[in-house]
């Protein structure tokens, strides 16, 4: 006796829960594995899933069990030229006759360390934890993100310029067959019985049966005429309904200092920062758009190949690339539609007069558009008057503008994390 | 007669299924073997992983270890490591079997085979599962302890409920009466019997604990009393029991755990066995199905295709090598059981002169029943076997420099390496034999357990691990002591560990 079940329709997720409390278990071991990744990946893949490598040791689960040493027999197959009494040396480690318990490797990974994948997003979870675009709640909370209109199907009621014309008579028309049917089968086998009795030989009685049978046909076709062409039942109106269009496009704006101080290791850095950013944000918003603008003593539009690898000389003059984003900002990213991002990334020089122009751009141009300007500094060497004049902007809007110094690699996550600490709190 | 062949094609189909099974079930019941009646679910390949991280069964309570063993699985069916078994089958009455949706209609019947006749009336005939397991309560139970330790985390929280299971699954091994039958588990009687058992256990507790020595009685100083009277190696049940500090709810858990492990205890036992037996079975009912002309040549091939490499053993030194393979193990046995039976030679007349000769099916059963591996090779491992294997033993004595071969497959070595193999499936030569030796009941309840050693081998690293979860439960301190047959103690363990400033 046997039933037959087909489960595969049931849920596929049961092992999640415990997954999910592994993963919380080991959250800091499996947080350090994704820092450790996040400095080794090459930075466009770091936004994938991949293999985590924990200690095993951290994961074991312990149990009683026998040791190295005592005295033990264990039987093998596949002898080829032992015979008994044969003695000799132990084999270092390994198989084929050690006295361990036995125990395979995982074939090619460690004993010591246990592996296993996680997804992207699960990744990058990790990977911001805890971070927290500045005033996202707040935004989401004020914004009044717009609304759009969708079809959905046809209703019964609706006001009369929604009234579908067409569905609405298909619909009388429905009804008018389905009422009157029962009337026309009648008709249909009257007519029928006054034909018979017309090929009948003329009779009186033949006569006023067959005026009977017209008098009654007669009747049925007034009360099918009386089904009313169209009723209010059968009125269709098109159906429309509000969805909300969360405001979820953003641009970043790229801006880098290509001039001849700006190494190709600097740059390198600039870039695991914009691209640290970029991640981020399209964690949180469905469509981005990415301006590069290089600049030296003028500011130019680029492409993300230029921008990162191409290399000019020159002076230095920061506001023109400000001026650029304002004019870009201004003709192509309308405010109410877009989530501006600003990251600017320069090793400190700028041309002595132009810091303060910086400002005042800043002040009155771009500030008051972007929900977040970041700045930071790639520099060994002291800091120059544009840190200062920025301090100054920090100081005034401490909540848009960000502004952080990286001396080295390593300092890149940190500062990132630091820019985009919760900051939630204590704005009100 | 040649019958018409049921399917030609490698799809399966709901009615194939039923129809396989039907002439497989007709075939078994031919020879003789009785099953519980079979629950055949298709499930997917995620879903197999979900039923292997949770130990095969279809619901179990949650824990972060069976997340990280899903984990693995997936990572290492995902780099194409490791294919999922073919399917999972669950002592339970009806017998859950899974079958796969990818597999080909003839791994689909192999697996019918396989599991719902070999494995199923293994569960039902062996003598281990009808006196430790009771199929028809074990999913019912699994809901209550589920229910039970999901509501525990409700109310005492995650942490709580985790650490507890923590500690109770470092001991799982040890939370098995190996000699003593346990009553029956039915889920009703649990969840009817709990409360009541709350306050009984708690009075219970105090009693014991109300020993103290009387003032007049001077002789009792001089022999403190043992507690327990004999050793306990039943380490769960006696924290159970007697742990002073656990809560009710933790004694609950520790139950739990301890049922179910004595659940998984016969599987333990008996893995040549029952991975013989059902492979045994697979092989004739589907050879006889061919015989009689219900499945095609093309099906026959792939059939024997993945059974041979099923029951392929790679020699020692091959890097495929992991110890020696129940199914081949199993399965030759099997076989050879039958050759005794219809065409014995001298040998296995003087061998085997009970068997030699008799009715093969009768035999079988009889072996199926009344064994489990460590008896079964002890008893039924023919010399012809240990050649055809070529079987040879290695003695390792840390005492000496050097690995010894100490028998091979000739007339001198076939009864040596009998035993040894046989020795190697007890269950007790592998697990370290530990047991509660003592508790110090009149003064600081700590708590002794004796390792008593088998051949000189020592505990492993573990221990002190381990050790830490014992007195996680027991509440007071806990040491374990290593003792030689000649009573002599060898190493001692200590949680929490000894300060060095002792000697004082």
């Amino acid at each position: 006796m046997s039933y037959i079940i087909d489960r595969r329709l049931n849920g596929k997720k049961k092992s999640m829960v415990n997954r999910q409390r592994f993963l919380k278990r080991y959250k800091k071991q499996i947080k350090g594995a994704v820092e450790e990744a996040i400095k080794q990946r090459s930075i466009q893949d770091l936004d994938r899933g991949g293999k985590i490598t924990i200690p095993r040791k951290d994961t074991n689960e312990p149990m009683f069990h026998h040791g190295q040493g005592g005295e033990q027999t264990r039987v093998y197959p596949g002898n080829k030229e032992f015979s008994t009494g044969d003695e000799f040396q132990r084999p270092q480690g390994g198989q084929g006759g050690g006295a361990g318990s036995g125990q395979a490797s995982d074939q090619g990974e460690g004993e010591d360390e246990f592996s296993f994948n996680i997804n992207q997003e699960e990744f990058l979870d990790f990977m911001f934890e805890d971070l927290e675009l500045p005033y996202l709640i707040k935004k989401q909370l004020t914004d009044s993100s717009s609304f759009e209109i969708k079809r959905a199907g046809f209703t019964t009621a609706g006001s009369p310029d929604k009234l579908n014309v067409v569905r609405s008579l298909r619909a009388a028309y429905a009804r008018r067959i389905a009422l009157s049917g029962p009337n026309r089968q009648e008709i249909r086998t009257l007519k029928k019985r006054l034909w018979a009795l017309e090929e009948t030989p003329n009779s009186d009685q033949r006569n006023q049966e067959m005026n009977e049978i017209r008098a009654q046909i007669t009747e049925l076709e007034k009360t099918s005429k009386k089904l009313p062409f169209i009723d209010e039942f059968d009125l269709r109106y098109n159906n429309m309904v509000k969805s909300p269009v969360p405001s979820s496009k953003a641009v970043m704006f790229c801006l880098m200092d290509v001039s001849g101080s700006m190494t190709q290791s600097i740059k390198e850095m600039a870039k695991r920062f914009f691209i640290l950013l970029y991640l981020f944000l399209r964690r949180n918003y469905k469509h981005i758009e990415v301006v590069f603008i290089r600049h030296h003593t003028h500011a130019k539009e680029v492409t993300e190949e230029e921008f990162f690898y191409s290399r000019e000389t020159g002076g230095t003059i920061v506001s023109s690339a400000l001026e650029l984003t304002a004019d870009i900002l201004d003709k192509r990213y309308p405010r109410n539609d877009w989530n501006v991002y600003v990251a600017q990334a320069s090793d400190g020089d700028n041309w002595e007069g132009d810091s303060q122009r910086c400002s005042d751009l800043l002040y009155k141009k771009i500030l008051k558009d972007v929900q977040y300007f970041a700045y930071v500094e790639i520099t060994n060497g002291p800091h120059q008057n544009l840190w200062d004049e920025y301090q100054e902007v920090y100081k005034r809007h401490p909540d848009q503008f960000a502004i952080q110094h990286i001396e080295e690699m390593s300092d890149i996550y940190p500062v990132f994390r630091r820019l985009f600490e919760r900051k939630t709190e204590g704005t009100a | 007669m040649k019958k018409e062949p049921l399917s030609t094609g490698a799809e399966w189909t709901f009615e194939l299924i039923a129809e396989y099974d039907k002439e497989i079930g007709r075939i078994a019941a031919g020879y003789g073997l009785d099953t519980y009646p079979n629950q055949i679910e298709i499930i997917t390949s995620e879903q197999m992983m979900d039923a292997y991280a949770s130990i095969g069964m279809p619901l179990n309570y949650n824990h972060w270890s069976y997340g990280k063993q899903f984990v693995q699985t997936e990572q290492q069916y995902k780099r194409g490591q490791m294919g999922l078994a073919y399917e999972i089958v669950i002592n339970s009455d009806p017998c859950i079997a899974y079958l796969m949706e990818e597999n080909t209609m003839t791994m689909q019947a192999l697996v019918i085979a396989h599991a719902c006749y070999g494995h199923n009336s293994f569960f039902k005939g062996n003598y281990l599962f009808r006196t430790w397991t009771d199929a028809s309560a074990i999913i019912d139970y699994l809901v209550f302890a589920k229910q039970f330790i999901a509501k525990c985390e409700e109310r005492h929280g995650l942490a709580e409920v985790e650490a507890t299971l923590d500690s109770c699954h470092a001991l799982m091994n040890y939370g098995v009466n190996r000699y003593k039958r346990p009553k029956p588990l039915t889920a009703e009687e649990e969840q009817a019997r709990l409360e009541a058992r709350e306050e009984y256990n708690q009075r219970h507790l105090n009693q014991i604990w109300n020993t103290v020595p009387k003032k007049a009685d001077d002789d009792s100083i001089t022999e403190a009393p043992h507690f327990p009277p004999e050793p306990e190696e039943n380490l769960l049940y006696f924290i159970e029991k007697n742990a002073p500090l656990l809560e009710p709810w933790q004694r609950e858990i520790v139950r739990i755990v301890r049922k179910i492990s004595q659940y998984f205890y016969p599987q333990k036992q008996t893995q040549v066995m029952n991975e013989g037996w059902a492979t045994f079975w697979h092989y004739t009912l589907l050879n006889t199905m061919y015989d009689e002309g219900l499945v095609t040549d093309g099906f026959i091939m792939e059939f024997l295709h993945s059974h041979s490499s099923v029951v392929y053993q790679p020699p020692f030194d091959s890097p495929y090598f992991s110890g020696i393979n129940p199914y081949t193990l199993g399965f030759n046995m099997m076989q050879d059981i039958r050759r005794i039976c219809e065409n014995p030679t001298d040998e296995d007349r003087e061998w085997f002169p009970e068997i030699a000769g008799s009715e093969w099916t009768e035999t079988l059963d009889y072996a199926m029943r009344n064994f489990k591996d460590e008896s079964f090779i002890l008893q039924f491992l023919s010399p012809k076997l240990i050649r055809e294997l070529k079987l040879f033993a290695i003695l390792d004595d840390t005492d000496s420099p050097t690995l010894k071969v100490s028998s091979i497959h000739n007339e001198s070595g076939y009864r040596r390496i009998r035993e040894d193999i046989s020795a190697q499936y007890n269950l007790g030569n592998r697990e370290p034999n530990i047991q509660i030796y003592n508790v110090d009941v009149r003064g600081n309840r700590s708590l002794t357990l004796r390792h008593f050693m088998h051949n000189n081998r020592p505990l492993g690293d573990d221990t002190d691990e381990v050790l830490k979860h014992i007195h996680r439960l027991w509440g007071f301190d806990v040491q374990l002591e290593s003792v030689t047959p000649d009573n002599r103690v060898t190493q001692s363990y200590h949680c929490p560990a000894r300060r060095p400033l002792e000697i004082g």
